[in-house]
């Protein structure tokens, strides 16, 4: 057990500690939230959830490389109908379950909350980099991701949150854009759009072609976007991309983040969220910190 | 070339992209199964599976049945691709992956008495894992079942192992009946260890059996659900109630947690959502 106190609250959730399980990993059945929340995860997000049911692309569907995780799930899920068991579920954990949403216009994302009340909270996908329609096709468009936000904001008294891309000139501009809509925070970042081509034959090998790339290699990428969405925002950052330990979530931090999510780093351990927070308390204690303090350090320090 | 994976941590040092490999050799082993030998080294942990890349159609998980080589029944239009491959032909391989069977005795004493019972394809991982029980003095006693004698797998294999036993839905060879019927010629109590693949309401109805023995404890199953990543991340194969993933913690998972799970009820398709059996 961690030694010093590492619950926060972050938008009115109170969460026991700060690792979120990020959407699309482990979070297509209720029983698999659960566990993760038995593995010590503050809170959990579901895959993402649309108005119909969707098979994903075809396989392969996600490689590991030797810098991160590329993958093109293509959302497969089983729409809101089927999978409000699964939420009720998925709250048995008793950690915040967040409900991840996509859809192609605020409606359809008004009708998805709707479907799934009841959820901690809503974190709206404007940021998948790989199915046709939706995602990042929503998620560059400020003035849609601004409607798309005020439309759940007005759908539900629960919290949303906007996943970010980054797969976009300026992500700042959007995170404006989901602040101006009403957004709780901002979650940054969805995978960086990338590709993996087999030298045998010469396919690429996702079943999409391209996909989104995860883990490690994508880590420097998010710690400056979160930076930036920190330094032009008033609402929280939670943190996103590529950490697999507590070092990486101290620096995700230092960068902005008011609590942080794990997605492909579940690959070496489903135990990676008792870990991280093992390490964050030994680490705050060691510097006599709380959690509160080093969230955008990296700003005061460049401040002073 | 694929490298030795432990129990353990089966992905680490895993292959980062398919390995191509190429087929050497085309075993017609029934009417509708046939075994593909490839080019490649694939030291797996008897009952892992690897992920098989058609390219341009589908990747889909297949057993490793014997060293390099997977053996494919056709049921559906990947496995059909496959089927059509010729010598010379290759796929794209990804794996070893999950956990693959525990064997345990050492061929003394106690532990040393096992039962296999493979359904139709369900052979497939359970050949290797025959193999090395034999290779450690383990007492074998297979039972194989299929619709049909022709669609018998692996009959002269297992049978070179130990005991065999035979059952056929249509009695053209051996008992008349379903597997569980040809369980009954046997004292189950007397075994240490049990070893089921097959279709699910087979394994089902087996583990059933068990269960009023007493036995369910010592029964390995391999489970079968609809992969997507197969590296135990995207949670697609995760199963009830325990959340456990069938492609990293399982496929094999034991006879006491599969009993009080979802097997034999419902399984999920590619949306996620529950089809009954």
């Amino acid at each position: 057990m961690p030694s010093i106190d590492l619950s926060i609250q972050l938008t009115g959730l109170e969460l026991e500690n700060p690792t979120i399980l990020a959407a699309g990993i482990l979070g297509t059945t209720g029983a698999s939230l659960k566990r993760i929340a038995g593995e010590g995860a503050g809170a959990v997000v579901t895959k993402s959830i649309g108005s119909e049911p969707k098979e994903g692309h075809p396989n392969p569907t996600m490689l590991k490389l030797d810098c991160g995780f590329l993958n093109a799930m293509g959302l497969p899920n089983p729409s809101f109908k089927d999978f409000r068991e699964e939420l009720t579920i998925a709250s048995e954990g008793g950690v915040p379950v967040i409900v991840s949403v996509f859809g192609a216009y605020p409606d359809e994302f008004a009708e998805i909350i709707t479907g799934l009340e009841g959820a901690s909270a809503y974190e709206l996908n404007v940021s998948c980099p790989h199915a046709s329609g939706y995602g990042t096709v929503v998620g560059t468009d400020p003035v849609l991701v601004e409607e798309i936000t005020r439309a759940a904001k007005q759908t539900t008294d629960a919290p949303v949150w906007v996943k970010l891309t980054p797969n976009v000139t300026d992500i700042v501009g959007i995170g404006e854009a989901a602040s101006r809509g009403g957004a709780d925070a901002v979650v940054a970042i969805n995978t960086v759009r990338a590709m993996a081509i087999d030298i045998h034959s010469g396919y690429p090998i996702l079943g999409n072609l391209y996909g989104g790339l995860s883990g490690p290699a994508v880590r420097p990428v998010a710690v400056k976007c979160i930076y930036d969405l920190y330094e032009a925002l008033d609402i929280p950052v939670i943190g996103v991309g590529g950490i697999g330990s507590w070092q990486d979530a101290v620096e995700m931090m230092m960068a902005g983040a008011s609590a942080i999510q794990v997605g492909s780093a579940v690959y070496d351990n489903v135990n990676i969220f008792s870990e991280i927070t093992n390490g964050l308390s030994a680490y705050l204690e060691a510097n006599d910190y709380c959690w509160y303090d080093i969230t955008g350090l990296a700003h005061r320090k460049v401040g002073l | 070339m694929l490298v030795r994976h432990n129990r353990t941590c089966p992905q680490e040092g895993g292959t980062v992209r398919p390995v191509n490999a190429v087929i050497t050799k085309i075993v017609r082993e029934t009417p509708t199964i046939i075994t593909l030998r490839t080019d490649i080294e694939l030291d797996a942990t008897p009952g892992q599976f690897v992920m098989v890349w058609i390219r341009g159609l589908d990747e889909i998980p297949m057993a490793v049945s014997h060293p390099g080589s997977i053996t494919v029944q056709r049921v559906g239009k990947a496995t059909e691709a496959l089927s059509r491959l010729d010598v010379g032909d290759s796929v794209g391989i990804r794996g070893p992956f999950g956990n693959g069977f525990e064997v345990k005795g050492e061929g003394e004493g106690k532990g040393n008495k096992i039962m296999i019972i493979a359904g139709g394809v369900g052979g497939a991982p359970l050949l290797p894992l025959a193999q090395q029980a034999r290779s450690r003095g383990l007492d074998i006693t297979t039972l194989i079942g299929a619709r049909t004698a022709d669609e018998l797998l692996f009959e002269k294999h297992f049978s070179k192992y130990g005991a065999l036993s035979i059952a056929t839905d249509d009695g053209s060879k051996g008992y008349h009946g379903f597997i569980t019927g040809a369980m009954d010629q046997f004292n189950l109590a007397g075994f240490d260890q049990f070893y089921i693949c097959g279709p699910e309401l087979m394994m089902k109805s087996v583990l059933d059996i068990l269960q009023a023995a007493g036995l369910e404890a010592m029964a390995q199953l391999s489970l079968h659900r609809y992969f997507k990543c197969g590296i135990g991340v995207c949670g697609a194969c995760t199963i009830d109630p325990s959340g456990l993933r069938v492609c990293r913690d399982g496929p094999v998972l034991s006879g006491d947690l599969l009993i009080k799970s979802e097997l034999g009820k419902y399984h999920r398709d590619a949306t996620g959502k529950k089809i009954t059996f």
